[in-house]
Protein backbone atom coordinates (compact mmCIF):
# COMPACT_ATOMS: atom_id res chain seq x y z
CA UNK A 1 0.00 0.00 0.00
CA UNK A 2 2.84 2.21 1.46
CA UNK A 3 6.48 1.95 0.09
CA UNK A 4 9.38 4.33 0.00
CA UNK A 5 12.25 3.42 -1.63
CA UNK A 6 15.91 4.89 -0.75
CA UNK A 7 14.19 9.01 -0.02
CA UNK A 8 16.09 11.48 0.69
CA UNK A 9 16.02 14.98 1.61
CA UNK A 10 18.21 17.64 2.81
CA UNK A 11 17.18 21.46 3.69
CA UNK A 12 19.65 24.59 3.21
CA UNK A 13 19.51 26.79 5.92
CA UNK A 14 21.19 29.98 6.38
CA UNK A 15 23.05 30.21 9.70
CA UNK A 16 24.51 33.37 11.79
CA UNK A 17 25.80 33.65 15.23
CA UNK A 18 24.08 35.74 17.05
CA UNK A 19 24.84 39.53 17.86
CA UNK A 20 24.80 42.78 15.79
CA UNK A 21 28.19 42.29 14.35
CA UNK A 22 27.44 38.88 12.50
CA UNK A 23 23.80 40.19 11.54
CA UNK A 24 25.34 43.32 9.56
CA UNK A 25 28.13 40.50 8.15
CA UNK A 26 25.44 38.32 7.29
CA UNK A 27 23.81 41.08 4.93
CA UNK A 28 26.85 40.83 2.63
CA UNK A 29 27.74 36.73 3.11
CA UNK A 30 25.68 34.17 4.33
CA UNK A 31 26.91 31.11 5.31
CA UNK A 32 24.45 28.38 4.57
CA UNK A 33 24.56 24.51 5.53
CA UNK A 34 22.95 21.50 4.01
CA UNK A 35 21.00 19.32 6.87
CA UNK A 36 20.23 16.44 5.61
CA UNK A 37 16.82 15.57 7.01
CA UNK A 38 16.36 12.28 5.74
CA UNK A 39 19.09 9.68 4.35
CA UNK A 40 18.00 6.64 2.23
CA UNK A 41 14.65 5.75 4.07
CA UNK A 42 12.94 3.15 2.61
CA UNK A 43 9.84 0.86 4.35
CA UNK A 44 6.46 -0.64 3.08
CA UNK A 45 3.33 -0.48 4.72
CA UNK A 46 0.61 -2.88 4.35
CA UNK A 47 -3.29 -1.99 4.01
CA UNK A 48 -4.63 -1.65 7.69
CA UNK A 49 -1.57 -1.71 9.36
CA UNK A 50 -1.00 1.31 12.59
CA UNK A 51 2.40 2.30 12.12
CA UNK A 52 4.31 3.99 14.99
CA UNK A 53 6.80 6.50 13.64
CA UNK A 54 8.65 7.69 16.22
CA UNK A 55 12.38 9.39 17.04
CA UNK A 56 13.70 12.17 18.98
CA UNK A 57 13.20 16.14 17.99
CA UNK A 58 14.69 16.69 14.63
CA UNK A 59 14.94 13.28 13.13
CA UNK A 60 12.60 13.79 10.18
CA UNK A 61 9.81 12.07 11.21
CA UNK A 62 7.24 14.99 10.06
CA UNK A 63 9.45 15.50 6.83
CA UNK A 64 8.75 11.73 6.43
CA UNK A 65 4.85 12.57 6.66
CA UNK A 66 5.03 15.42 4.36
CA UNK A 67 6.98 13.52 1.26
CA UNK A 68 4.15 10.67 1.76
CA UNK A 69 1.49 13.75 1.65
CA UNK A 70 2.72 14.76 -1.01
CA UNK A 71 3.60 18.16 0.11
CA UNK A 72 7.40 17.84 0.18
CA UNK A 73 9.28 16.68 -2.88
CA UNK A 74 12.59 14.63 -1.90
CA UNK A 75 15.38 14.88 -3.39
CA UNK A 76 16.06 11.43 -4.83
CA UNK A 77 14.12 8.33 -4.10
CA UNK A 78 10.67 6.72 -4.89
CA UNK A 79 7.32 6.59 -2.84
CA UNK A 80 4.61 4.50 -4.39
CA UNK A 81 0.97 5.12 -2.15
CA UNK A 82 -1.30 3.26 -3.26
CA UNK A 83 -0.21 3.61 -7.18
CA UNK A 84 0.22 7.32 -6.91
CA UNK A 85 3.23 9.74 -6.51
CA UNK A 86 2.11 11.23 -4.20
CA UNK A 87 3.92 14.60 -5.33
CA UNK A 88 3.39 13.92 -8.93
CA UNK A 89 -0.27 12.92 -8.63
CA UNK A 90 -1.09 15.29 -5.78
CA UNK A 91 -4.26 16.03 -6.13
CA UNK A 92 -5.35 12.77 -7.72
CA UNK A 93 -3.43 11.19 -4.67
CA UNK A 94 -4.37 13.24 -2.00
CA UNK A 95 -8.47 12.99 -1.88
CA UNK A 96 -7.71 9.69 -0.17
CA UNK A 97 -5.81 10.59 2.66
CA UNK A 98 -6.38 12.34 5.88
CA UNK A 99 -3.74 14.09 7.35
CA UNK A 100 -3.13 15.59 10.85
CA UNK A 101 -0.90 18.18 11.94
CA UNK A 102 -0.54 18.57 15.66
CA UNK A 103 0.89 21.65 15.23
CA UNK A 104 -1.19 23.38 12.58
CA UNK A 105 -4.53 24.39 12.23
CA UNK A 106 -7.23 23.52 9.28
CA UNK A 107 -9.69 24.96 10.71
CA UNK A 108 -11.02 28.91 9.50
CA UNK A 109 -10.09 30.77 12.40
CA UNK A 110 -12.88 33.46 12.71
CA UNK A 111 -15.84 31.42 12.08
CA UNK A 112 -17.50 28.12 13.84
CA UNK A 113 -16.14 24.96 13.03
CA UNK A 114 -19.24 23.63 11.82
CA UNK A 115 -18.87 25.89 8.69
CA UNK A 116 -15.17 24.38 7.85
CA UNK A 117 -16.36 21.23 8.26
CA UNK A 118 -19.08 22.01 5.14
CA UNK A 119 -16.05 24.10 3.36
CA UNK A 120 -14.33 20.80 3.46
CA UNK A 121 -17.07 18.81 2.58
CA UNK A 122 -17.14 20.54 -0.76
CA UNK A 123 -13.24 20.22 -1.40
CA UNK A 124 -13.07 16.66 -0.97
CA UNK A 125 -16.51 16.55 -3.11
CA UNK A 126 -18.64 14.29 -0.11
CA UNK A 127 -22.05 13.12 -0.70
CA UNK A 128 -24.66 14.68 1.43
CA UNK A 129 -25.88 11.48 2.97
CA UNK A 130 -21.76 9.87 3.59
CA UNK A 131 -21.15 13.63 5.16
CA UNK A 132 -23.93 13.49 7.58
CA UNK A 133 -22.80 9.88 8.78
CA UNK A 134 -19.57 10.65 9.04
CA UNK A 135 -20.47 13.95 11.05
CA UNK A 136 -22.59 12.20 13.62
CA UNK A 137 -19.80 9.37 14.15
CA UNK A 138 -17.15 11.43 15.00
CA UNK A 139 -18.93 14.12 16.94
CA UNK A 140 -20.07 11.32 18.96
CA UNK A 141 -16.57 9.89 19.06
CA UNK A 142 -14.74 12.90 19.60
CA UNK A 143 -17.68 14.77 22.03
CA UNK A 144 -17.73 17.39 19.52
CA UNK A 145 -21.57 18.53 19.62
CA UNK A 146 -20.79 21.49 22.40
CA UNK A 147 -18.51 23.21 20.44
CA UNK A 148 -19.25 22.71 16.77
CA UNK A 149 -20.85 26.11 16.71
CA UNK A 150 -18.57 28.04 18.15
CA UNK A 151 -15.94 30.20 16.40
CA UNK A 152 -12.20 28.10 15.93
CA UNK A 153 -10.56 31.25 18.46
CA UNK A 154 -12.65 30.53 21.17
CA UNK A 155 -11.51 27.09 21.43
CA UNK A 156 -8.95 25.68 23.46
CA UNK A 157 -5.85 23.50 22.25
CA UNK A 158 -7.57 20.42 23.49
CA UNK A 159 -11.19 21.10 22.06
CA UNK A 160 -9.53 22.32 18.49
CA UNK A 161 -6.84 19.64 18.23
CA UNK A 162 -10.86 16.84 18.24
CA UNK A 163 -12.26 18.79 15.76
CA UNK A 164 -8.65 19.06 13.96
CA UNK A 165 -9.09 15.13 13.67
CA UNK A 166 -12.82 15.23 12.87
CA UNK A 167 -11.77 17.40 9.72
CA UNK A 168 -8.99 14.72 8.43
CA UNK A 169 -12.07 12.44 8.60
CA UNK A 170 -14.62 13.87 7.23
CA UNK A 171 -14.01 12.15 3.29
CA UNK A 172 -13.23 8.79 4.50
CA UNK A 173 -9.99 8.50 3.76
CA UNK A 174 -8.01 5.12 2.88
CA UNK A 175 -4.78 6.48 4.98
CA UNK A 176 -4.13 8.17 7.82
CA UNK A 177 -1.37 10.46 8.19
CA UNK A 178 -1.06 11.57 12.32
CA UNK A 179 1.56 14.06 13.02
CA UNK A 180 1.41 14.58 16.97
CA UNK A 181 -2.06 14.21 16.97
CA UNK A 182 -2.40 14.40 20.67
CA UNK A 183 -0.57 17.37 21.81
CA UNK A 184 -2.62 19.16 24.18
CA UNK A 185 -5.46 17.13 24.39
CA UNK A 186 -6.97 15.63 28.50
CA UNK A 187 -6.50 12.43 29.47
CA UNK A 188 -10.29 11.91 29.13
CA UNK A 189 -10.05 13.03 25.05
CA UNK A 190 -6.64 11.45 24.50
CA UNK A 191 -8.72 8.25 25.11
CA UNK A 192 -11.67 8.91 23.05
CA UNK A 193 -9.10 10.32 20.01
CA UNK A 194 -7.08 6.97 20.91
CA UNK A 195 -10.26 4.60 20.63
CA UNK A 196 -11.59 6.61 17.81
CA UNK A 197 -8.33 5.68 15.65
CA UNK A 198 -8.72 2.02 16.73
CA UNK A 199 -11.96 1.88 15.73
CA UNK A 200 -11.66 3.08 12.41
CA UNK A 201 -8.78 1.20 11.79
CA UNK A 202 -10.77 -1.81 12.65
CA UNK A 203 -14.08 -1.11 11.16
CA UNK A 204 -13.11 0.74 7.76
CA UNK A 205 -9.58 -0.94 7.68
CA UNK A 206 -8.31 3.01 7.72
CA UNK A 207 -4.04 2.39 7.47
CA UNK A 208 -2.92 4.42 9.85
CA UNK A 209 0.87 6.05 10.50
CA UNK A 210 1.18 7.98 14.14
CA UNK A 211 4.15 10.30 15.04
CA UNK A 212 4.51 11.44 18.92
CA UNK A 213 6.52 11.90 21.43
CA UNK A 214 3.78 10.16 23.78
CA UNK A 215 5.16 6.65 24.32
CA UNK A 216 1.36 5.94 25.57
CA UNK A 217 -0.34 6.60 22.16
CA UNK A 218 2.28 4.22 20.85
CA UNK A 219 1.83 1.16 23.45
CA UNK A 220 -2.02 1.71 23.22
CA UNK A 221 -2.54 1.64 19.20
CA UNK A 222 0.73 0.52 17.29
CA UNK A 223 1.74 -2.76 16.96
CA UNK A 224 4.64 -1.87 14.71
CA UNK A 225 7.22 1.26 15.17
CA UNK A 226 9.43 2.44 13.16
CA UNK A 227 12.06 4.32 14.68
CA UNK A 228 14.13 7.46 13.39
CA UNK A 229 17.19 9.06 13.94
CA UNK A 230 19.25 11.81 12.35
CA UNK A 231 17.46 11.10 9.11
CA UNK A 232 18.22 7.02 9.37
CA UNK A 233 16.04 4.21 9.60
CA UNK A 234 17.24 2.61 13.04
CA UNK A 235 14.48 0.12 13.48
CA UNK A 236 11.55 -1.64 11.88
CA UNK A 237 9.63 -3.85 13.37
CA UNK A 238 6.83 -5.55 16.24
CA UNK A 239 6.42 -3.27 19.12
CA UNK A 240 6.03 -6.20 21.13
CA UNK A 241 9.86 -7.28 19.97
CA UNK A 242 11.72 -4.02 21.04
CA UNK A 243 10.22 -4.40 24.18
CA UNK A 244 11.54 -8.18 24.94
CA UNK A 245 14.62 -7.12 23.55
CA UNK A 246 15.38 -4.42 26.09
CA UNK A 247 12.63 -4.93 27.99
CA UNK A 248 13.00 -8.18 29.94
CA UNK A 249 13.88 -6.61 33.48
CA UNK A 250 11.25 -6.32 35.66
CA UNK A 251 11.43 -4.03 38.89
CA UNK A 252 9.35 -5.99 42.31
CA UNK A 253 8.58 -3.15 44.68
CA UNK A 254 8.02 -5.14 47.98
CA UNK A 255 6.38 -3.70 51.63
CA UNK A 256 7.26 -5.90 54.48
CA UNK A 257 6.61 -6.09 58.46
CA UNK A 258 9.74 -4.18 59.81
CA UNK A 259 12.79 -5.68 59.17
CA UNK A 260 16.43 -4.60 60.44
CA UNK A 261 18.35 -6.91 58.46
CA UNK A 262 19.17 -5.91 54.61
CA UNK A 263 18.60 -9.07 52.53
CA UNK A 264 20.10 -10.45 48.97
CA UNK A 265 18.36 -13.01 46.45
CA UNK A 266 20.88 -14.24 44.22
CA UNK A 267 20.63 -13.26 40.35
CA UNK A 268 19.20 -10.06 41.18
CA UNK A 269 19.94 -6.84 41.83
CA UNK A 270 19.04 -4.64 44.81
CA UNK A 271 18.15 -0.90 43.99
CA UNK A 272 16.80 -0.12 46.97
CA UNK A 273 16.01 -0.93 50.52
CA UNK A 274 14.72 0.39 53.81
CA UNK A 275 13.07 -1.24 57.32
CA UNK A 276 9.96 -1.28 55.42
CA UNK A 277 10.47 -1.43 52.08
CA UNK A 278 12.53 -2.97 48.73
CA UNK A 279 13.08 -2.23 44.74
CA UNK A 280 14.37 -5.49 43.21
CA UNK A 281 15.16 -5.44 39.58
CA UNK A 282 14.79 -8.88 38.12
CA UNK A 283 16.21 -9.67 34.62
CA UNK A 284 13.53 -12.75 33.78
CA UNK A 285 16.04 -14.42 31.29
CA UNK A 286 18.31 -14.89 34.36
CA UNK A 287 15.74 -15.68 36.99
CA UNK A 288 11.86 -16.37 37.01
CA UNK A 289 9.57 -13.36 38.91
CA UNK A 290 7.89 -16.19 40.71
CA UNK A 291 11.00 -17.57 42.34
CA UNK A 292 12.26 -14.69 43.52
CA UNK A 293 8.89 -13.43 45.59
CA UNK A 294 9.50 -17.52 46.78
CA UNK A 295 12.80 -16.41 48.15
CA UNK A 296 11.49 -13.25 49.31
CA UNK A 297 8.63 -14.71 51.06
CA UNK A 298 11.00 -16.82 53.02
CA UNK A 299 12.88 -14.20 53.79
CA UNK A 300 10.67 -11.29 55.17
CA UNK A 301 7.11 -11.04 55.74
CA UNK A 302 5.73 -10.06 53.00
CA UNK A 303 2.56 -7.27 52.81
CA UNK A 304 2.51 -6.07 49.38
CA UNK A 305 4.29 -7.14 46.02
CA UNK A 306 3.88 -4.93 42.69
CA UNK A 307 5.66 -6.19 39.61
CA UNK A 308 6.60 -3.50 37.19
CA UNK A 309 8.06 -4.08 33.02
CA UNK A 310 10.04 -1.16 32.56
CA UNK A 311 8.24 1.44 30.77
CA UNK A 312 8.08 2.04 26.94
CA UNK A 313 9.77 5.12 27.26
CA UNK A 314 12.64 4.45 28.88
CA UNK A 315 13.32 1.70 26.34
CA UNK A 316 13.33 4.19 23.74
CA UNK A 317 15.94 6.39 25.92
CA UNK A 318 17.89 3.00 25.51
CA UNK A 319 17.09 3.00 21.85
CA UNK A 320 17.91 6.11 21.25
CA UNK A 321 21.44 5.69 23.47
CA UNK A 322 22.23 2.13 21.76
CA UNK A 323 22.09 3.86 18.00
CA UNK A 324 24.04 7.39 19.68
CA UNK A 325 21.50 9.86 18.46
CA UNK B 1 -15.95 23.75 -9.39
CA UNK B 2 -18.76 23.72 -6.32
CA UNK B 3 -14.80 23.44 -3.73
CA UNK B 4 -14.43 26.65 -5.27
CA UNK B 5 -17.82 28.10 -5.03
CA UNK B 6 -17.41 27.05 -1.29
CA UNK B 7 -14.38 28.70 -0.52
CA UNK B 8 -16.06 32.30 -1.97
CA UNK B 9 -19.02 31.63 -0.17
CA UNK B 10 -16.86 31.10 3.20
CA UNK B 11 -14.74 33.75 2.35
CA UNK B 12 -17.94 36.18 1.72
CA UNK B 13 -19.50 35.28 5.27
CA UNK B 14 -16.00 35.75 7.09
CA UNK B 15 -15.51 39.38 5.26
CA UNK B 16 -19.14 40.83 6.30
CA UNK B 17 -18.33 39.79 9.51
CA UNK B 18 -16.65 42.92 9.96
CA UNK B 19 -19.59 45.54 9.83
CA UNK B 20 -17.47 48.36 11.73
CA UNK B 21 -14.26 47.86 9.54
CA UNK B 22 -16.79 48.51 6.40
CA UNK B 23 -18.36 51.69 7.49
CA UNK B 24 -14.99 52.97 8.42
CA UNK B 25 -14.11 51.98 5.17
CA UNK B 26 -17.26 53.77 3.37
CA UNK B 27 -16.16 57.41 5.39
CA UNK B 28 -12.32 57.16 3.87
CA UNK B 29 -13.37 56.95 0.48
CA UNK B 30 -15.97 59.58 0.41
CA UNK B 31 -13.02 61.66 2.53
CA UNK B 32 -10.85 60.87 -0.29
CA UNK B 33 -13.66 61.26 -3.37
CA UNK B 34 -14.00 64.94 -1.74
CA UNK B 35 -10.93 65.81 -1.79
CA UNK B 36 -9.87 64.49 -5.17
CA UNK B 37 -12.96 65.97 -6.64
CA UNK B 38 -12.02 69.53 -5.06
CA UNK B 39 -8.54 69.18 -6.26
CA UNK B 40 -9.55 68.69 -9.92
CA UNK B 41 -12.32 71.20 -9.60
CA UNK B 42 -9.78 74.05 -8.62
CA UNK B 43 -7.68 73.00 -11.35
CA UNK B 44 -9.99 72.78 -14.03
CA UNK B 45 -11.44 76.30 -12.90
CA UNK B 46 -7.61 77.65 -13.80
CA UNK B 47 -6.59 75.71 -16.57
CA UNK B 48 -5.61 77.23 -19.55
CA UNK B 49 -5.60 74.17 -21.84
CA UNK B 50 -9.13 72.21 -22.54
CA UNK B 51 -8.33 69.07 -20.13
CA UNK B 52 -9.07 66.18 -22.02
CA UNK B 53 -11.71 64.95 -19.91
CA UNK B 54 -14.71 66.82 -19.25
CA UNK B 55 -15.31 67.21 -15.27
CA UNK B 56 -18.44 65.60 -14.88
CA UNK B 57 -16.44 62.76 -16.60
CA UNK B 58 -14.11 62.72 -14.06
CA UNK B 59 -16.27 62.90 -10.40
CA UNK B 60 -18.02 60.11 -12.34
CA UNK B 61 -14.43 58.13 -12.85
CA UNK B 62 -13.35 59.48 -9.32
CA UNK B 63 -16.84 57.80 -7.64
CA UNK B 64 -16.36 54.76 -9.17
CA UNK B 65 -12.36 54.16 -8.42
CA UNK B 66 -13.84 55.09 -4.80
CA UNK B 67 -16.70 52.69 -4.33
CA UNK B 68 -14.62 49.50 -6.73
CA UNK B 69 -11.78 50.50 -4.29
CA UNK B 70 -11.79 46.37 -3.65
CA UNK B 71 -11.87 45.66 -6.95
CA UNK B 72 -8.83 47.96 -8.25
CA UNK B 73 -6.50 48.63 -5.45
CA UNK B 74 -3.09 46.00 -5.56
CA UNK B 75 -1.94 47.27 -1.76
CA UNK B 76 -5.87 45.40 -0.68
CA UNK B 77 -4.28 41.71 0.09
CA UNK B 78 -4.95 38.45 1.69
CA UNK B 79 -2.57 37.87 4.70
CA UNK B 80 -4.15 35.11 5.32
CA UNK B 81 -2.20 33.40 2.61
CA UNK B 82 1.17 35.51 3.51
CA UNK B 83 0.42 33.41 6.76
CA UNK B 84 -0.17 30.35 5.00
CA UNK B 85 3.45 30.55 3.28
CA UNK B 86 5.34 32.17 5.72
CA UNK B 87 4.29 30.03 8.90
CA UNK B 88 4.22 26.86 6.90
CA UNK B 89 0.31 26.47 7.14
CA UNK B 90 0.62 25.73 3.54
CA UNK B 91 1.11 22.16 4.26
CA UNK B 92 -2.37 21.79 4.82
CA UNK B 93 -3.22 23.36 1.51
CA UNK B 94 -1.51 20.90 -0.17
CA UNK B 95 -3.39 18.08 1.13
CA UNK B 96 -6.33 19.18 -0.31
CA UNK B 97 -7.35 17.63 -4.33
CA UNK B 98 -7.49 21.10 -5.49
CA UNK B 99 -4.89 23.21 -7.67
CA UNK B 100 -3.58 25.43 -5.47
CA UNK B 101 -3.76 28.45 -8.17
CA UNK B 102 -7.67 28.18 -8.89
CA UNK B 103 -7.63 27.86 -4.38
CA UNK B 104 -6.22 30.79 -3.98
CA UNK B 105 -7.45 32.71 -7.24
CA UNK B 106 -11.21 31.50 -5.19
CA UNK B 107 -10.35 33.08 -2.02
CA UNK B 108 -8.46 36.48 -3.24
CA UNK B 109 -11.36 36.87 -5.50
CA UNK B 110 -13.75 36.01 -2.58
CA UNK B 111 -11.87 38.94 -0.58
CA UNK B 112 -12.37 41.45 -3.22
CA UNK B 113 -15.56 40.66 -3.56
CA UNK B 114 -16.83 40.85 0.23
CA UNK B 115 -15.11 43.80 1.08
CA UNK B 116 -17.10 45.48 -2.10
CA UNK B 117 -19.92 44.49 -1.15
CA UNK B 118 -20.14 46.08 1.79
CA UNK B 119 -18.67 49.07 0.92
CA UNK B 120 -19.38 49.86 -2.99
CA UNK B 121 -23.06 50.02 -3.20
CA UNK B 122 -23.61 52.66 -0.11
CA UNK B 123 -20.94 55.00 -1.57
CA UNK B 124 -22.18 54.81 -5.14
CA UNK B 125 -25.80 55.02 -3.95
CA UNK B 126 -25.36 58.38 -1.82
CA UNK B 127 -22.67 59.62 -4.62
CA UNK B 128 -25.78 59.48 -6.82
CA UNK B 129 -27.81 62.20 -4.42
CA UNK B 130 -24.93 64.10 -4.05
CA UNK B 131 -25.28 67.87 -4.80
CA UNK B 132 -23.93 69.19 -8.02
CA UNK B 133 -21.22 69.43 -9.06
CA UNK B 134 -20.43 66.29 -6.88
CA UNK B 135 -22.92 63.62 -8.06
CA UNK B 136 -22.13 60.74 -10.19
CA UNK B 137 -24.32 60.36 -13.35
CA UNK B 138 -25.59 57.53 -15.20
CA UNK B 139 -23.93 55.71 -17.65
CA UNK B 140 -25.08 57.52 -21.12
CA UNK B 141 -27.28 54.49 -22.29
CA UNK B 142 -28.06 50.61 -21.48
CA UNK B 143 -24.97 49.08 -23.68
CA UNK B 144 -22.07 51.23 -22.46
CA UNK B 145 -23.37 50.02 -18.82
CA UNK B 146 -23.46 46.96 -20.25
CA UNK B 147 -19.90 47.40 -21.05
CA UNK B 148 -18.49 49.03 -18.55
CA UNK B 149 -20.22 46.09 -15.99
CA UNK B 150 -17.95 43.55 -18.26
CA UNK B 151 -15.53 45.27 -18.38
CA UNK B 152 -15.14 46.27 -14.48
CA UNK B 153 -15.71 42.35 -14.05
CA UNK B 154 -13.05 41.06 -16.31
CA UNK B 155 -10.79 43.95 -14.67
CA UNK B 156 -11.08 42.48 -11.58
CA UNK B 157 -10.03 39.05 -12.96
CA UNK B 158 -7.25 40.61 -13.70
CA UNK B 159 -6.55 42.67 -11.15
CA UNK B 160 -6.51 39.18 -8.96
CA UNK B 161 -3.93 37.38 -11.50
CA UNK B 162 -2.18 40.21 -11.50
CA UNK B 163 -2.30 40.34 -7.43
CA UNK B 164 -1.25 36.47 -7.46
CA UNK B 165 2.23 37.15 -8.30
CA UNK B 166 2.98 38.98 -5.18
CA UNK B 167 2.12 35.49 -3.31
CA UNK B 168 3.89 33.59 -5.41
CA UNK B 169 6.85 35.74 -4.72
CA UNK B 170 6.37 35.72 -1.02
CA UNK B 171 7.24 31.83 -2.16
CA UNK B 172 11.24 33.65 -2.46
CA UNK B 173 10.95 36.48 0.09
CA UNK B 174 9.45 35.21 2.83
CA UNK B 175 8.25 38.95 3.54
CA UNK B 176 4.97 40.07 1.71
CA UNK B 177 6.10 44.14 2.56
CA UNK B 178 8.48 44.50 -0.59
CA UNK B 179 6.72 42.73 -3.50
CA UNK B 180 3.45 44.76 -2.51
CA UNK B 181 5.01 47.65 -1.88
CA UNK B 182 7.05 47.44 -5.59
CA UNK B 183 3.85 46.13 -7.66
CA UNK B 184 1.32 48.43 -5.54
CA UNK B 185 3.03 51.46 -6.48
CA UNK B 186 3.77 50.77 -9.81
CA UNK B 187 0.44 49.16 -10.18
CA UNK B 188 -1.55 51.98 -9.31
CA UNK B 189 -0.11 54.64 -10.69
CA UNK B 190 -0.32 52.70 -14.39
CA UNK B 191 -3.65 51.88 -13.16
CA UNK B 192 -4.38 55.89 -13.36
CA UNK B 193 -5.55 55.49 -9.80
CA UNK B 194 -2.92 58.25 -8.96
CA UNK B 195 -3.98 60.65 -11.62
CA UNK B 196 -5.98 59.49 -14.38
CA UNK B 197 -4.23 58.39 -17.66
CA UNK B 198 -5.70 60.83 -20.04
CA UNK B 199 -3.70 63.93 -18.01
CA UNK B 200 -0.35 62.28 -18.25
CA UNK B 201 2.00 63.22 -20.81
CA UNK B 202 1.65 61.48 -23.95
CA UNK B 203 4.78 59.28 -23.44
CA UNK B 204 3.58 58.22 -20.12
CA UNK B 205 0.02 57.46 -22.10
CA UNK B 206 1.84 55.21 -24.36
CA UNK B 207 3.86 53.14 -21.18
CA UNK B 208 0.67 52.91 -19.54
CA UNK B 209 -1.33 51.75 -22.35
CA UNK B 210 1.11 48.90 -23.19
CA UNK B 211 0.90 47.40 -19.56
CA UNK B 212 -2.04 45.84 -18.03
CA UNK B 213 -2.65 47.76 -15.28
CA UNK B 214 -4.98 50.38 -17.13
CA UNK B 215 -7.20 47.95 -17.88
CA UNK B 216 -8.11 47.12 -14.19
CA UNK B 217 -9.50 50.80 -13.45
CA UNK B 218 -8.92 53.06 -15.87
CA UNK B 219 -10.38 51.68 -18.73
CA UNK B 220 -13.72 50.05 -16.96
CA UNK B 221 -14.69 54.01 -15.76
CA UNK B 222 -13.60 55.40 -18.88
CA UNK B 223 -16.11 53.28 -20.74
CA UNK B 224 -18.77 54.36 -18.13
CA UNK B 225 -18.40 57.86 -18.21
CA UNK B 226 -18.70 56.67 -22.13
CA UNK B 227 -15.23 58.44 -22.16
CA UNK B 228 -13.95 55.52 -24.28
CA UNK B 229 -16.71 54.99 -27.20
CA UNK B 230 -18.24 51.47 -27.28
CA UNK B 231 -16.44 50.29 -30.24
CA UNK B 232 -13.04 50.48 -28.37
CA UNK B 233 -14.34 49.89 -25.70
CA UNK B 234 -15.05 46.32 -27.05
CA UNK B 235 -11.58 46.28 -28.49
CA UNK B 236 -10.46 46.94 -25.07
CA UNK B 237 -12.62 43.82 -23.65
CA UNK B 238 -10.75 41.42 -26.30
CA UNK B 239 -6.99 42.87 -25.23
CA UNK B 240 -8.59 42.36 -21.45
CA UNK B 241 -9.10 38.94 -22.23
CA UNK B 242 -5.83 38.10 -23.76
CA UNK B 243 -4.05 39.47 -20.75
CA UNK B 244 -5.88 37.61 -18.47
CA UNK B 245 -5.62 33.93 -20.19
CA UNK B 246 -1.77 35.01 -20.43
CA UNK B 247 -0.88 36.16 -16.73
CA UNK B 248 -3.36 33.00 -15.70
CA UNK B 249 -1.26 30.65 -17.57
CA UNK B 250 1.87 32.35 -16.56
CA UNK B 251 0.80 32.32 -12.68
CA UNK B 252 -0.05 28.80 -13.07
CA UNK B 253 3.54 27.73 -13.92
CA UNK B 254 5.40 30.20 -11.73
CA UNK B 255 2.95 28.97 -8.55
CA UNK B 256 4.00 25.08 -9.64
CA UNK B 257 7.34 25.68 -9.94
CA UNK B 258 7.33 27.69 -6.71
CA UNK B 259 5.76 24.56 -4.80
CA UNK B 260 7.84 22.11 -6.08
CA UNK B 261 10.56 24.00 -4.06
CA UNK B 262 8.35 24.52 -1.40
CA UNK B 263 9.51 24.48 2.42
CA UNK B 264 7.36 24.35 5.05
CA UNK B 265 8.39 26.68 7.46
CA UNK B 266 8.23 25.88 11.05
CA UNK B 267 8.56 21.71 11.57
Amino acid sequence: MIKLEGISKSYKIARRASGLRQAAKALFYREHTIIPALNDISFSIEPGEIVGYIGPNGAGKSTTIKVMSGILVPDSGNCTIMGFNPWRDRVQYVKNIGVVFGQRSQLWWDVPVIDSFLLLRDIYKVPQKEYENNLELLVGALELQDILNSPVRQLSLGQRMRCEIAASLLHNPKILFLDEPTIGLDAVSKIAVRQFIKKINQERGVTVILTTHDMSDIEALAERVILIGKGKLLYDGKLKELRSRFGTEKTITVDYHENNYPFQIPDTTLLSWSPVRAVISVDTEVVLTSKVITQLSSKVDLIDVAIESRPIEEIIVQLYKEYQI
Amino acid sequence: MSAYYSVLKLRLLNGMQYRAAALAGVATQFFWGFMYIMIFEAFYEYSPYTPPISLKELITYIWLQQSFLAFVMLWFRDNELFTLITSGNIAYELCRPCEIYGFWYAKLLAGRLSSALLRSFPILIVAFFLPEPYSMTLPPNVVTGILFLLALLLGLLLLVAISMYIYISVFYTMSPIGSTLMIGVLGEFFAGLIIPIPFMPDWLQSIAYMLPFRLTADFPFRVYSGHIPQNEALNGILVQLVWLVGLVWLGRIALNKALRRVVVQGG
